[in-house]
């Protein structure tokens, strides 16, 4: 069985699998590391998105022969690390607005946000409506506008 | 009950720390001395579920430990609604204790409880608020009585605030201090006295959810992040048409000896793979050579569905002499109630016993029908609750349960059996297609009559809310009809005084998944009504709005109506291809109206999404709601907000497509619901000043007046009324992915170096 070794939330991981095993899997059913969900394995309601790199990705579409040994996974345990603190301003964002309902897709979300902010930072702007918009990812509860609310907030605490 | 509505009865149970019960008389039953015009005046659906849990009240019990926390299992699943955080204001309420001290958790199926563990009919807070709050006053005056024999003080001369009691000396003892003391060697009634609403510290305060911290970190656990020994990933491969069965397998050695497959089994639903991890369970699935035998819907389509509901429509009735009339018949396609979590249960089945874990809503017959599968006694089989990811009415179901303790027992290994998103979406519940019928006559400024004929696909009931009402039934003046019918003449009401209203539901084809999706009929038939309503409006010369202020019933409703017209500014003036639309509702015990505006310009309609469906844009909702009394007011908010969003997808864009026994939608791709693009920008929810000394329902409350304010809103920005919903179901915005294999593979790009993100 091929041996791969990567970086998961800071520590070196290896593990025995099939290069074409799909990143979510490895981490969900082989390092029990179970923030990241899966809602479609297909890449489309982004419930897993995670960062490898700092770049936001979907791990149900990752094989994980395709990551090198330092390639960093950041899931949503991972997160807080990122900032040095107990939660990220994005996370906290979330708590003040209480957005979460059943919270399955929250993780996603949370990561999805932190990325857009990112983005936005980096091309010198503010979030528009339009970027809010563009996020993909599926909440089924419906807690959309609490989302567009919270990362509003959060981006303001992330510079 | 008494004179004082206050006073209850509750238990202090014999336990080494303190340990208290509620049990309440069943009070008398609405009578009916009078003929009612409502049916729901009388007695609605809340009531009967209420009342059939009130005789094992007495067994929800809240305990006080020693380190001073609280702790209470509700009898009810966590799906997102926020009821472990209303439970844990209830309990923190009554016993003065610090809200992050009181620990809910859900119960396992207690079939002791009979009718008292099912979740659904937006019925719990209606049904606990109560007997939760009577087994927390007990504790309070248990731990007070021991406090004054341990101070040597009167009760009276003590205080308890924070979890702490104190005497007038400033004395002080921790409650968790007392759990011990305050604790009975038998069990013993107890006069209490609840909180008085003025009295009110916690209850109808916004607080925040108890589970956020751990919803936000990943920490939160559902089914499948449960680490249960041994219990390897499984996936059944399942028919190309709906229901179909296994003929035969041409490779199973092949498949069993694919790379981290452990066992490939034939099952009653499929051929079920069990796995290292779940990708090698995909792979196993899409490797399975199967034939399969006819499914329940073989060769049946859309079209066809719709000429069997118009062959089971019940006539409307003679039309009144000398009077005008409105008519519509409304079309509602099948639609998906998949929660984020796919279906999943964990089962661990051994020779004399099994473990199920699973996000159950009706975990008793769960176990029942478990136990029976495997010819096990009812106490051999342990079901627990987990909390779950979404529900919408499909956690009423508890068919992965059953693969999974099937496969179990085949296999004799524990399994993590989960659906694919394709299953979900081909194989799973679904909302039934429907048509309703609706004449409304009138004369000189006056409805006369009001009649609407709802036809539908068979829901499936058969979960255990049929249990009740086939055992509530035959007590309810309704004489001897099904339980179906029944559901649906307790769950509506005419809230407008429109004369003599009837309305019937009538049912054909049993052949497909069905359930009772989030609000159930409500959407479908407010949704026309409120159409009729705005054509009543138009024919009489009369603004929607006030027509409806007009003819409502009672001051409770009009005021939610005149909250989301001012706080709208309902009639404002707004570009043509644009408009508001008003509706309202009543259920559960409360009452709603929404406000929308929408955009159905061209240029929005047709603004590009990738992979996704545009359409027209709600870009404004404001919601008005008064559930009697609202114990969490920003959970009741965040349950309005998700009905919005399911309301707008069911007006808008969310359906399934049925050709030739199969749907076509197979993943969040196909299936449109409600997304960031979707979500109207502005979003004002009103939550009313309490009207009443308890509580109504919420969860799916605001699915109904949020559809029907979305439909006419766009009937009045297009100047058609819609007669077919969701209102883009006649264009098929995706290439259908095959249906053998039955799931799509994984793709490969996800890394995709160098690209921006996802």
């Amino acid at each position: 069985m091929p041996e791969h070794t990567f970086r998961v939330n800071g520590e070196p991981v290896t593990v025995n699998v099939a290069d074409n095993v799909r990143l979510l899997w490895v981490l969900r059913d082989i390092l029990g590391i179970t923030g990241p969900k899966y809602g479609c394995g297909i890449n489309v309601c982004k419930a897993c998105t995670s960062f490898v790199n700092g770049q936001a990705v979907n791990p149900c579409a990752i094989p994980v022969g395709d990551l090198r040994p330092t390639d960093e996974v950041t899931t949503i345990e991972g997160l807080p690390a990122t900032v040095g603190k107990d939660l990220h301003p994005m996370q906290q964002a979330w708590l003040d607005h209480d957005v979460a309902q059943c919270g399955y897709c929250q993780p996603g979300q949370i990561m999805a946000a932190v990325a857009l902010v990112r983005r936005v930072a980096a091309e010198g702007r503010e979030i528009t409506n339009a970027d809010l918009d563009g996020l993909r990812n599926i909440c089924r509860c419906g807690t959309y506008f609490r989302i567009r609310e919270a990362i509003t907030a959060g981006a303001r605490n992330m510079v | 009950m008494g004179v004082d509505r206050r006073r209850f009865l509750g238990y202090v149970l014999a336990a080494p720390t303190l340990l208290t019960a509620a049990e309440l008389e069943v009070p008398p039953t609405a009578h009916a001395q009078l003929p009612s015009p409502d049916i729901t005046q009388i007695l609605d659906l809340n009531d009967m579920m209420t009342v059939a849990a009130l005789p094992t009240s007495g067994l929800i019990t809240v305990g006080v430990d020693q380190d001073g926390t609280v702790s209470f299992a509700l009898p009810r699943a966590e799906v997102g609604q926020g009821i472990t955080t209303s439970t844990a204001m209830l309990i923190a309420e009554e016993l003065a204790v610090p809200l992050d001290r009181v620990r809910v958790t859900l119960a396992d199926a207690r079939p002791e409880l009979l009718f008292n563990q099912l979740t659904g009919g937006s019925n719990t807070t209606i049904a606990t608020y109560t007997p939760i709050r009577v087994a927390a006053a007990v504790a309070r005056r248990r731990l007070l009585d021991a406090a004054a024999t341990e101070l040597g003080v009167a009760v009276t001369d003590l205080t308890l605030k924070a979890g702490v009691i104190t005497d007038r000396s400033g004395h002080r003892i921790e409650i968790g201090a007392l759990a011990t003391k305050a604790a009975s060697t038998r069990t013993r009634q107890m006069p209490v006295e609840l909180t008085a609403r003025p009295n009110f510290t916690v209850i109808g305060k916004p607080h925040n959810r108890i589970d956020a911290l751990d919803a936000v970190t990943g920490r939160k656990k559902f089914a499948m992040d449960l680490d249960i020994p041994d219990a390897k990933p499984t996936m059944v491969c399942r028919p190309p048409t709906i229901n179909g069965k296994v003929g035969s397998v041409a490779n199973l050695n092949e498949v069993r000896a694919l790379p981290g497959v452990t066992d490939v089994v034939v099952i009653s639903t499929g051929v079920a793979v069990r796995a290292d991890t779940f990708g090698q369970c995909i792979d196993a699935v899409r490797a399975l050579r199967v034939s399969w035998k006819p499914g329940t819907a073989e060769g049946k389509s859309d079209s066809s569905v719709l000429r069997e509901l118009a062959a089971a429509e019940l006539p409307l009735g003679l039309k009144p002499p000398f009077t005008q009339t409105v008519e519509g018949r409304f079309t509602f396609h099948f639609r998906s109630n998949s929660a984020l979590e796919p279906n999943c249960a964990v089962a661990d089945v051994r020779p004399d016993r099994a473990s199920v874990w699973a996000a159950l809503k009706s975990p008793i017959v769960a176990q029942q029908t478990i136990a029976a599968k495997l010819g096990l006694p009812l106490g051999a089989v342990t079901v627990h609750v987990t909390e779950g990811g979404g529900s919408f009415g499909r956690k009423l179901f508890f068919d992965a349960a059953l693969e999974a303790v099937e496969v179990s027992q085949k296999v004799g290994k524990p399994v993590k059996l989960m659906w694919h998103r394709a299953d979900d979406a081909r194989q799973g519940r679904a909302h039934p297609m429907a048509t309703s019928r609706v004449r409304a006559a009138y004369i000189s400024g006056t409805v006369l009559t009001y009649d609407q004929r709802h036809t539908s696909v068979a829901t499936d009931l058969s979960h255990g809310l049929g249990e009740i009402i086939t055992a509530m039934a035959a007590r309810l003046p309704v004489g001897d009809i099904g339980f179906s019918e029944t559901f649906f003449q307790l769950s509506q009401t005419m809230s407008y005084n429109f004369g003599l209203a009837t309305r019937l539901l009538s049912e054909t084809d049993k052949g497909f998944n069905t359930g009772s999706m989030r609000n159930v009929y409500s959407p479908d038939v407010t949704c026309a009504r409120e159409l009729i309503v705005d054509q009543l409006a138009a024919r009489m010369g009369k603004d929607p709005y006030q027509f409806r202020h007009d003819y409502l019933r009672d001051d409770r409703s009009r005021a939610v109506l005149q909250k989301v017209a001012e706080v709208g500014n309902w009639g404002r003036p707004m570009p043509a291809g644009t408009a508001q639309g008003v509706a309202f509702h009543a259920e559960y015990k409360a009452v709603s109206a929404a406000l929308v505006e929408i955009d159905c310009r061209p240029e929005t309609v047709n603004r590009p999404i990738p992979n996704g469906v545009a359409g027209p844009r709600v870009t404004k909702a404001v919601f008005a709601v008064d559930v009697g009394l609202a114990v969490n007011p920003r959970g009741l908010e965040a349950q309005m907000m998700g009905g919005i969003m399911d309301g707008i997808a069911q007006a808008l864009t969310s359906s399934l497509h049925l050709r030739d026994g199969y749907f076509l939608e197979a993943s969040w791709d196909n299936y449109f619901y409600t997304r960031q693009w979707n979500t109207p920008p502005e979003l004002q929810i009103i939550v009313m000043p309490n009207t009443s000394e308890n509580p109504g329902g919420a969860g799916e409350l605001g699915v109904a007046a949020s559809m029907a304010a979305v439909a006419c809103a766009y009937g009045r920005a297009t100047g058609t009324m819609p007669t077919s919903f969701p209102i883009n179901h006649g264009t098929l915005s995706f290439d259908p992915k095959p249906t053998v294999p039955p799931v799509p593979p994984s793709p490969t790009d996800g890394l995709n170096r160098g690209a921006p993100g996802a």
